[in-house]
């Protein structure tokens, strides 16, 4: 019942998407990976710090009128890899989705370090990490084979 | 395999039997007999960072095979500084030739050309990256030392921060079980990351700054040079690099077969008078940067190298 209550913090939503157990914190970073922070056309709501029975303390984020697809999620898998998505069609949850992390993270980030090839921002090749491990997370460049610093990765978002 | 950007692509059968056809190719690089596999072949040379020996080399080994090389040019007058990106070269080389050798100074360029481009690419060094084709011909050269690349003991010293040979050779004589004594300044130390992954493979790693004292165990060393720039101030660089310098009366009491390494161009790493012991093998080395490119071009043009050469003894 605690988790039905932290969902009345936010008013319920008719459609759109909701990420829910995201790491306590991180879900200004979660707007950003998703190219929302400066989008100003769609409501947004966020809930920071909530207790959670699965998680101690967690985030939740709502997204009005916009189905979030399964490759815009992908890229949460840096910040909150373990997030629940619920796609929400007239006030009740229609569909439910996980982060997929796979073997690479692609086009979502620019990697760390600073003599790698993919620094010139003109080069047209995608942008590709490689995961080496899940848990914890481990990334290493496909290109240079530096292993990634996640703190200074998520600065480093496209 | 499509190109050689890391000695990953290479497995240890694919190494054995590159080197095989190295030894083969001898009297091809020695002149002493003309045979045109590569011909109506052509090199693609795209030195973005200025080389002498690796380029030659390249050129050299095409050339002795009957193929033809094509040559950037200088970066300041190329296309390059025009601000043309790496993609985009590549895609007009690709289009010239059959093969590409290059050296960037970016990291990781060597294997993002190879996915822009259609043609194997041949890395000849990516920043502080990798440069296989080196650790190919520092193995041939140990192996026609030893006889064997298994199990022996090589130190290498010098700069082991920098120096990307000594990188990439280290996980290579890994592979065949090799001990290796890593002999630097504290300031030049082996990158911990790579120390960490090498023993996690298993490897028997000893990290020194008594490269004498630990000479006359080895059985390969491999000199580097140190750079005077890496210090703070000259006393300094001069305190320091004195212990890695090598002298023909430093070598009394080391193994007789034991073999003297380095990438060359040498500065004063090695005394002149270690150039006339038994022991002195970088002049050959640097030769050998010729017949192992030649087994190397062939292997990835798909080209067979024949058991029989002639003018071979083989
Ligand atoms: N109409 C709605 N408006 C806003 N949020 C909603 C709406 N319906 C459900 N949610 C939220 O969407 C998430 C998933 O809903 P669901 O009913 O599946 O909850 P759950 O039982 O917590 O599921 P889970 O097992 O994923 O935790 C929850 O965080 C819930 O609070
Ligand atoms: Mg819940
Ligand atoms: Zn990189």
């Amino acid at each position: 019942m605690a988790e039905e209550h932290n969902m009345r913090r936010v008013t319920a939503i008719k459609n759109g998407t909701v990420i829910d157990h995201i790491p306590s914190g991180q879900a200004l970073k979660v707007l950003e990976l998703l190219n929302l922070s400066g989008d100003t056309s769609v409501p947004v709501s966020l809930v920071m710090n909530v207790p959670s029975k699965k998680m101690g303390a967690k985030d939740i984020i709502k997204v009005e009128d916009r189905e979030l697809t399964q490759s815009e999620l992908d890229r949460l898998a840096l910040v909150a890899p373990d997030s629940s998505i619920a796609i929400i069609r007239v006030y009740s949850v229609a569909e439910k989705l996980n982060v997929n992390l796979g073997d690479e993270v692609r086009n979502v980030v620019r990697c760390t370090f600073s003599n790698c090839i993919t620094q010139n921002p003109r080069e047209p090749l995608p942008h590709r990490l490689k995961v080496i491990r899940t848990a914890p997370l481990a990334l290493r460049c496909h290109y240079c084979q530096r292993p990634q610093d996640l703190d200074e990765l998520v600065l480093n978002l496209l | 395999m499509k190109g050689l950007i890391t000695m990953d692509d290479l497995t240890n059968e694919d190494i054995h039997s590159i080197l095989a056809d190295a030894e083969r190719l001898l009297p091809v690089a020695r002149g002493e007999s003309y045979l045109p596999l590569l011909q109506g072949k052509i090199l693609g040379n795209l030195f973005f960072e200025p080389s002498t020996r690796t380029r030659m080399s390249f050129e050299t080994a095409m050339k002795r095979l009957g193929g033809d090389v094509v040559n950037l040019g200088d970066v300041k007058t190329s296309s390059v500084v025009k601000g043309e990106t790496l993609f985009d070269t590549i895609q007009m080389v690709d289009g010239y030739t059959d093969i590409i050798a290059m050296r960037h100074p970016r990291q990781g360029a060597a294997r993002y050309a190879q996915d822009a481009a259609r043609v194997p690419i041949l890395n000849g060094g990516d920043g502080a990256g990798h440069h296989p084709t080196q650790t190919m011909l520092d193995l041939f050269t140990i192996q026609q030392s030893h006889g064997t690349l298994e199990g022996l003991t090589v130190i290498l010293a010098g700069d082991l921060r920098y120096g990307r040979t000594v990188h990439s050779l280290s996980h290579a004589l890994v592979r065949f079980g090799c001990r290796l004594i890593f002999a630097s300044p504290d300031l030049l130390r082996m990158p911990t990351e790579i120390v960490e992954d090498l023993r996690e493979h298993g490897a028997d790693v000893t990290e020194t700054e008594d490269l004498l004292g630990n000479i006359n165990q080895a059985d390969v060393v491999y000199m580097t040079r140190i750079q005077k720039e890496r210090f703070a101030d000259e006393d300094e660089y001069a305190k320091v690099a004195g212990a890695y310098k090598l002298h023909a009366r430093d070598l009394a009491n080391v193994k007789s077969e034991m073999v003297i390494l380095h990438p060359l161009p040498r500065v004063d790493e090695i005394h002149p008078s270690v150039d006339e012991t038994r022991h002195a093998r970088y002049f050959e080395q640097a030769f050998n940067g010729v017949v192992a490119r030649m087994a190397l071009l062939c292997r990835l043009l798909n080209i067979e190298v024949p058991a029989k050469i002639p003018g071979g003894d083989a």
